[in-house]
């Protein structure tokens, strides 16, 4: 290895895209690499996706399998949909993350390794009886090793950092390199840390160091031959900006309050993957938020509940353990017709679960999930940045049709990025809200003839003064009724409340071939990876047709006549098959199932497997 | 009278009442509407949350706002509705079973916040509604439908457990005692953070009978003691006896003979330290009095205020909010 400055001549290779993946200890600060890399090439112009994998424990033991954590991006100069499958690089800073991530790497891919990890007792850490460095695993594939310990603490020398503070700069260092070979600026993280160690000033100073330091490395050994050049993708002309699911959520939550002019109301109790709504809204005060961390998730719904009765925008948010509890509560919500938003952040279960990963499994919770016959509206988001159109329309369906609506989105398009295209504010049409407070005639449970809406009446409104609650109510006056035959109008008239929702969104449409001999019907968060493998089919020339829904409670109005049109559907869902009840509940349909329930997203090469199958 | 002024008819929702006959929950009811008359509530800005039981029934009957919601979490819902509108005077109406059992978590949690709520829980020593089922203030031994040979939980004493998570106002009455009843609740409705008020009352059905040592004509008085501040607790006939402080243990003694007035101990239910009315909340009712009126009486932050003080404070920092520059912060960049 030359330590002066090369004069080997680099090569510069333009490619459409590039999947990188970096992955190192939880105490590496991989997610935050991973997220510092997203933004710099969200600001060079590329489209992106990511896909942050961390463990469940907070510290899980230093070195160990459980303990990786894994960040992949991957930017492109075309119009992506997914993080990708396979990565062409990875950067692993122990034993333990090369042996987790080697076996998806692509074959040839670029393996950028911290060897400065690799002595005996890392090796055992890592259940390694033999030093993979040194043996065939690599094989094939593209090696850079560089001892990261040994070149941050010279890049360092001289600050005067104890070692374990030095040694925490060696992600930047790897990201530096990684900003080399990808051509891409290191100034937006420069300026980054600026603010991040604003109260530290030698953190500056020694995590730019280490940046730098990185990025040079690569510039003087001539190490790599080439470099790549991943070009501005053509998006839509307009301001982007990097967004997470789960901020997009707290800012379609603000919108939303914006656009009923209400106060918005936010009860909730932390759970992962669902906290960091809490966590936005609560910096948000001065939007006029209300933020209550309740002492449990029945507190959360209930205090929700409450605000929505004292005519706020009142949302809870949490995961699939939460929803279970607030069952009871959603119930009261049906009975008393008052508008809450729930927000179900998807994660692995039953129980516990995989509390840190993604599925699709709470959608029969959703829909299904509470005592006798209580019908809600359910949406689910399809990507991070629709989180916020997902957001509103569920804030808009609620406040507009008196009911409480569950939207699903998941712990994979919680927490992973892409570039979202501001909408124009003036262009969000407004939620129509209106509060009752003509006493005459009034009747807590008249109705609008259109959407069946119930009025909504603030307590504090005089000569309104009622009582609500959960017991059947009578029709009209609302008072506490056991009459059989009202029981049965009440419970068919939620039930008609609810259907005619549809009324009120848009049909389904088909993209891909419009009939014949398959449609694939996807939901929620599979969105990327199903729309990865439908440009693969069309480039293809596959027939195939393909329906997404937002609207999974009640269904698109035309959804039984789209299905109709094929011979078959193909229903891909991160589940053991839950549309797929559904639907077959609903339509005459041949369905074929497509499932997967690994805590992850579907790999675009999956989809496209299953669909290929289908069509012989 | 004018023609504004309310009467206690006006309180009166036009539902009938469905309480057992004799049920000690129609004598709670009438003093509520009595006292709400009195301090001529606005009914508009009055909102009554239960949650379920015989006496979560209670919001049916006022004609005011009311919210009859789920077994145990009208605490959470009231929570909600004080936190969205601090304006409106949000009144709780829960049983033993419902504020103790199901619903303990939200109990001790809105008195540990100090939420503007104002909590009467009715305790009859047995779950009504359900039927006659012991509950977590039945006593040791009681004989219940679900308990045939007698009850083996230690019950809870709710004014301790209000005390322990730090309420600001408790105190006790009885259905029966309509003068001491009206006066608490008349005490209750100035409070500003969480008040709770444990209302010993009679169940003719399923437990009658379980207050009797306190309203008996014959023999409450030496089983009463009342808590009133700034005076000595004394009682029995002709406040015979007296309570007075050995070490951490409160002990009752015979005035003249076992002891001088001056060694009664002069209740002030506003000391820093709970400790007192906590040594008071337990006494051991089969031996000494059952105190009757306000244990605690104390100012706290209130919390819908410190919630909406953070708002105001936010906005007045950085302004209302705009939504254009919220979706526009972060890295942005422009694609042309
Ligand atoms: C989730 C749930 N579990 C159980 C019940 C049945 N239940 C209704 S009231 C009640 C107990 C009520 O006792 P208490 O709170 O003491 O009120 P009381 O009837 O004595 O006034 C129970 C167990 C219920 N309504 N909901
Ligand atoms: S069961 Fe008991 S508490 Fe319930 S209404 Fe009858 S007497 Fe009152
Ligand atoms: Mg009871």
């Amino acid at each position: 290895m030359s330590t002066g400055q090369s004069d080997a001549k680099v090569k510069v290779e333009v490619v459409e895209e590039i999947v990188i993946r970096f992955a190192g200890d939880s105490g590496d600060g991989m997610q935050l690499t991973g997220t510092q890399f997203t933004t710099t090439s969200a600001l060079v112009g590329n489209d992106l996706a990511t896909f942050p994998d961390y463990p469940a424990e907070i510290r899980a033991p230093a070195g160990t399998l459980p303990g990786v954590s894994a960040f992949q991006v991957r930017f492109a100069s075309t119009d992506i949909h997914s993080p990708g499958d396979a990565p062409d690089a990875l950067v692993a800073m122990n034993p333990a993350a090369l042996k987790v991530n080697l076996k998806e790497l692509k074959k040839g891919g670029l393996i950028i390794v911290n060897e400065g990890n690799f002595g005996k007792i890392d090796l055992e850490k890592a259940t390694y009886t033999y030093n993979p460095l040194e043996s065939s695993d690599l094989d094939g594939f593209q090696v850079v090793r560089v001892d990261l310990n040994k070149l941050t603490r010279e890049a360092l020398a001289g600050l005067g950092l104890d070692t374990k503070s030095t040694l925490r700069c060696k992600n930047f260092f790897a990201l530096g390199m990684t900003y080399w070979v990808y051509s891409r600026p290191i100034e937006p993280t420069l300026k980054w840390m600026e603010g991040q160690f604003k109260k530290r000033p030698e953190l500056v100073e020694a995590n730019q160091r280490a940046l730098k330091a990185g990025y040079n490395w690569c510039d003087i050994t001539g190490v790599f031959q080439t470099r790549f050049e991943v070009p501005p993708a053509k998006l839509t002309p307009g301001k982007y900006r990097n967004i997470m699911g789960n901020q997009a959520t707290a800012i379609g939550l603000i919108a939303a309050s914006r656009l009923a002019n209400l106060q918005l109301f936010l009860g909730s109790y932390p759970i992962t993957p669902a906290s960091d709504v809490l966590h936005d809204l609560s910096k948000m005060k001065q939007y006029g938020v209300v933020t209550f961390q309740a002492e449990d998730e029945i507190a959360a719904v209930c205090s929700a509940l409450g605000a929505a009765y004292a005519g706020n925008l009142a949302v809870t948010t949490t995961s699939g353990p939460g929803l279970a509890l607030k069952g009871e509560a959603l119930g009261l919500a049906v009975m008393t017709e008052l508008p809450i938003v729930v927000i179900d952040v998807q994660r692995g279960g039953p129980s516990t679960g995989l509390p840190t990963k993604t599925e699709q499994a709470d959608l029969l919770q959703a829909v299904y999930g509470r005592n006798s016959e209580a019908p809600l509206c359910v949406l689910a988001a399809s990507s991070p940045s629709d989180c916020f159109a997902a957001t509103v329309e569920a804030c808009r369906i609620a406040l507009e049709h008196m009911t409480p609506v569950i939207l699903l989105t998941d712990g994979y398009i919680a927490n992973g990025a892409e570039p979202w295209l501001l909408p124009e504010i003036e262009a969000l049409k407004p939620i129509k809200t209106s509060f009752r407070t003509n006493p005459e005639g009034y009747l807590p449970y008249s109705r609008d003839p259109v959407t069946l809406a119930r009025p909504w009446v603030k307590p504090g409104t005089p000569g309104l003064e009622h009582r609500i609650g959960g017991i059947e109510k009578a029709d009209g006056t609302g008072n506490v009724s056991y009459d059989p035959a009202n029981h049965e109008f009440m419970c068919r008239t939620r039930a008609e409340k609810v259907a005619r929702i549809a009324n009120h969104f848009p049909e389904a449409t088909v993209k891909g071939a419009q009939s014949g001999k398959l449609l694939v019907l996807s939901w929620g968060g599979t969105y990327g990876s199903v729309a990865a493998a439908l440009e693969h089919c069309e480039k293809q020339k596959h027939s195939v047709g393909w329906v997404h829904l937002r609207h999974l409670n009640p269904f698109p109005r035309n959804l039984g006549e789209l299905i109709k049109r094929f011979d078959k559907v193909l229903v891909p869902e991160l589940n053991l098959g839950q549309l797929i009840r559904m639907i077959r509940d609903q339509f005459v349909v041949h369905a074929i199932p497509f499932n997967k329930i690994q805590g992850r997203p579907f790999m675009t090469s999956e989809v496209i497997g299953a669909i290929e199958k289908e069509l012989g | 009278m004018n023609a504004t002024t309310l009467t206690k008819k006006d309180y009166k929702s036009d539902q009938d009442v469905r309480w057992c006959p004799g049920c000690g929950d129609y004598a709670i009811l009438n003093a509520v509407q009595g006292v709400f008359a009195e301090l001529q509530m606005d009914r508009a800005k009055t909102v009554i949350v239960s949650g379920i039981g015989c006496s979560s029934r209670f919001p049916y009957y006022m004609n005011t706002y009311g919210f009859h919601t789920i077994h145990g979490r009208a605490p959470a819902v009231a929570t909600g509705i004080k936190l969205a509108n601090p304006e409106l005077d949000v009144w709780v109406v829960t049983g033993d079973g419902d504020a103790l059992s199901i619903g303990g978590n939200h109990f001790i949690h809105a008195l540990r916040r100090n939420v503007g709520l104002k909590v009467l829980l009715f305790n009859n020593r047995i779950y009504g509604l359900t039927k006659g089922q012991y509950s977590p203030t039945s006593l040791v031994g009681a004989v219940t439908k679900s308990s045939p040979n007698g009850a083996m939980d230690n019950p809870f004493t709710p004014v301790s457990v209000a005390l322990g998570a730090g309420a600001a106002f408790v105190a006790r009455t009885v259905d029966v005692f309509g003068k001491h009843l009206q006066e608490t609740l008349r005490e209750t409705a100035a409070v500003k953070g969480s008040a709770f008020v444990e209302i010993l009352q009679n169940c003719n059905i399923f437990n009658d009978g379980a207050w009797m040592h306190v309203t008996d004509k014959d023999i409450k008085d030496d089983h009463v003691v009342e808590l009133r501040a700034g005076q000595p607790l004394r009682f029995g006939k002709e406040l015979s006896h007296g309570l007075r402080l050995r070490g951490f243990e409160v002990e009752k003694f015979q005035v003249g003979t076992e002891g001088g007035a001056e060694d009664c101990i002069n209740w002030n239910p506003s000391t820093p330290n709970p400790g007192l009315a906590f040594a008071m909340a337990q006494l051991n009712e089969r031996e000494m009095p059952v105190p009757l009126g306000v244990f605690r009486n104390v100012e706290r932050a209130n919390y819908e205020q410190s919630v909406h003080a953070q708002i105001a404070e936010a906005r007045a920092k950085l302004g209302n909010g705009d939504l254009k520059k919220l979706l526009h912060s972060g890295d942005t960049w422009t694609v042309s």
